[in-house]
């Protein structure tokens, strides 16, 4: 069964939103917010805590009433035509959505059962997946007494237990220890290759970089940014060339050929030896960068000037959160560099 | 896939069985969806819930126990003598009554349970399944409907062996049983919607005592109401629990008080047709 099976004849977007709102007294907790969600991908809700993140999924998935906007789920509309959404959606919230007194058995028992499955076929389902997400041993013992990382798993396998079109991850690994994290994005994986749409909220930028196709960077409410990663990671530059020189008597000089060469700012590291410079700002050309970068490097040694470390990268997404949202607060993203904020502004 | 988890540490991971992503392919592919559940098939599931969370903390049964054992014991030898002159005599009279009274009390944990509930992730997950949208909440409601049975079973047991003798015989304590539980199942609406109203625990108790200390005292369950001064007497002549306890002290004794027995089931139907709205509305917004 594929996909286009299990979504009917709906081919247009898993999720579209037009101006949603959601205030919670003077606070406009989600401020206006676009969204359309090609169906058949993962898409990244990033942002810091408080960012409005948790609020949107919230109302996609039928818990909240908008106050303003439209919202529409594999093109129902999520307030008139809830229990339509209900069908096709599914969510793993910020804290475990399974029911702690259970064991884990009893819990996929309890929601085959609520989605229809008799008996029998209930208690294989739950047995299939507690195999499949290597949890067969804890299988009897109640979810209180389960770890972080197989309260995750647990909660997976509730969520996709009826195989929903649409699968919500509210911040999936917080909390978790980092090989628990890769287990939970293997999984996520597993369950995209099969057809399922995510929505994958998360602060956590690697995250974000490591699963989602298309990434909407949320703050105060509102996506200040939208986009593939590579079209984000452009929008801030294609790259930084950093350069460390074993003088640091010839930064001055170093520093006057690489703006040459560069055509571009180039910035004084604290380190007495280190150099950082922008190349090929505003333009996803990562080869011109690269050309450039290598023509800088050849005048610098022409010039004798010894280059002791070089590195040309693409900006991590971080770089690229600190230079949408102009703050270098962000719990997850210690700043790199002082020009960034420049160029939010620029 | 199966490379994610290779146990060198004492990382939380490290333990678990590696996720096979084959298995769980298989698992998402033969994902047939079934019709889903009828309104009763889904309630009777969160009964199921209700019924193995009693299984998995038999302490929570103490309410419905421990505490009606007490309230016989207690009322009986204390009011005995003086009400009744023996309290053999008192206990034909306050057993029905104080079987109605306990269980009408014991009603006020489906409140708290539904506050203590709520604030948990799994109210969203049951909130965003299509099912009968009141299943969640009357599935509690059967859960109890069980703990007011093993209360009913435990106090008519301990007034039997007090020396409590219904004239009514088995059918009429059945009777009275049903009809209280019946009562409780409706009254219990109430508390789910003070249990979704209020912030805390503690708030939801505090609020159910106000209302339960006035409702089961100031009845006909301790004394007849005809000494009591005559604004009284309008107030516990129309009090829920005094229909109540007086049909279900008629039905154990033999009798049928069918004018109780329809002011019971009246005031039952009246509490579900206001109270269960209003839940829902609550719970729809919460």
């Amino acid at each position: 069964m594929t996909s286009s099976n299990r979504t009917g004849r709906w081919t247009g977007p898993a999720i579209e939103t037009a101006g949603l709102v959601k205030t919670f007294g003077d606070t406009r907790a989600v401020d206006g917010v676009d969204l359309r969600i090609e169906a058949g991908t993962v898409y990244g809700l990033l942002g810091p805590n408080g960012a409005g993140k948790t609020t949107t999924v919230r109302m996609l998935a039928t818990l909240l009433r908008p106050d303003g906007g439209e919202a529409h789920v594999f093109g129902h509309d999520v307030v008139r035509e809830a229990d339509a959404v209900r069908a096709r959606v599914s969510l793993t919230g910020q804290y475990a959505s399974v029911d702690e007194d259970l064991t884990g058995t009893e819990n996929l028992v309890l929601l085959a059962r609520l989605t229809g499955h008799a008996k029998k076929a209930s208690y294989d389902r739950a047995a299939q997946l507690l195999d499949a997400f290597g949890l067969t041993e804890a299988a009897g013992r109640q979810v209180k007494n389960y770890s972080g990382g197989m309260r995750r798993r647990i909660d997976i396998a509730a969520s996709i237990l009826n195989t929903p079109d649409l699968l919500f991850l509210d911040e999936p690994t917080t909390g978790l220890d980092p090989r628990s994290r890769n287990q939970v994005w293997e999984i996520v994986r597993a369950v995209v290759a099969q057809g399922t749409t995510v929505l994958l909220t998360t602060q956590y930028l690697d995250e974000a970089d490591q699963l989602a196709a298309r990434i909407a960077v949320v703050d105060k409410g509102r996506v200040i940014a939208e986009g593939t990663k590579g079209e984000l990671k452009a929008s801030v530059g294609a790259g930084a060339v950093h350069v460390r020189l074993r003088d640091a008597d010839r930064r001055p000089d170093a520093e006057r050929l690489l703006r040459q060469a560069l055509g571009a700012d180039v910035q004084l590291e604290p380190d007495p030896v280190a150099l950082t410079a922008r190349v090929g700002n505003g333009s996803p050309d990562g080869a011109a960068a690269a050309e450039k970068a290598s023509r800088a490097l050849a005048e610098l040694a022409r010039a004798g000037i010894t280059v002791d470390d070089f590195s040309l990268g693409q900006p991590s997404l971080d770089e690229v959160f600190l230079a949408l949202t102009g703050t270098s607060d962000h719990p997850q993203s210690p700043p790199r560099g002082g020009t960034l904020k420049e160029e939010a502004t620029a | 896939m199966s490379t994610a988890t290779q146990p060198t540490g004492a990382t939380d991971g490290a333990d678990l069985a590696p996720v096979r992503a084959d298995s769980l392919a298989a698992i998402l592919v033969s994902g047939e969806r079934p019709p889903r559940p009828n309104a009763l098939q889904a309630s009777l599931t969160f009964g199921w819930r209700a019924v193995l969370k009693i299984k998995h903390v038999p302490e929570q049964l103490f309410d419905v126990t421990a505490f009606p054992i007490m309230l016989v014991l207690m009322y009986t030898y204390l009011f005995g003598g003086a009400l009744a002159g023996s309290p053999r005599e008192y206990i034909q009279y306050l057993l029905p009554g104080i079987l109605v009274m306990s269980v009408v009390m014991i009603t006020m944990y489906t409140g708290v349970s539904v506050n203590v509930d709520i604030a948990k992730g799994v109210f969203d997950r049951f909130r965003s399944l299509p099912i009968w949208r009141p299943s969640t909440l009357v599935g509690y409601l059967l859960g109890d409907a069980l703990r007011y049975t093993i209360a009913s079973v435990v106090m008519l047991t301990v007034g039997m062996v007090m020396g409590f003798r219904p004239d009514g015989g088995v059918q009429g304590v059945v009777a009275g049983v049903l009809l209280l539980i019946v009562f409780s199942f409706a009254f219990s609406w109430v508390w789910t919607m003070f249990g979704l109203l209020l912030r805390t625990e503690k708030s939801v108790m505090g609020v159910s005592m106000m209302i339960l200390f006035p409702l089961t005292f100031l009845s006909d369950i301790f004394v007849r109401p005809e000494t009591m001064p005559g604004w009284l007497q309008a107030f516990v002549n129309n009090n829920p629990v005094t229909h109540l306890a007086s049909a279900v002290r008629g039905l154990m004794d033999g009798s049928w008080p069918a004018a109780q027995i329809a002011w019971s089931l009246g005031w039952a139907g009246l509490l579900i047709v206001v109270f269960g709205p209003v839940t829902m509305r609550l719970y729809n917004r919460k």
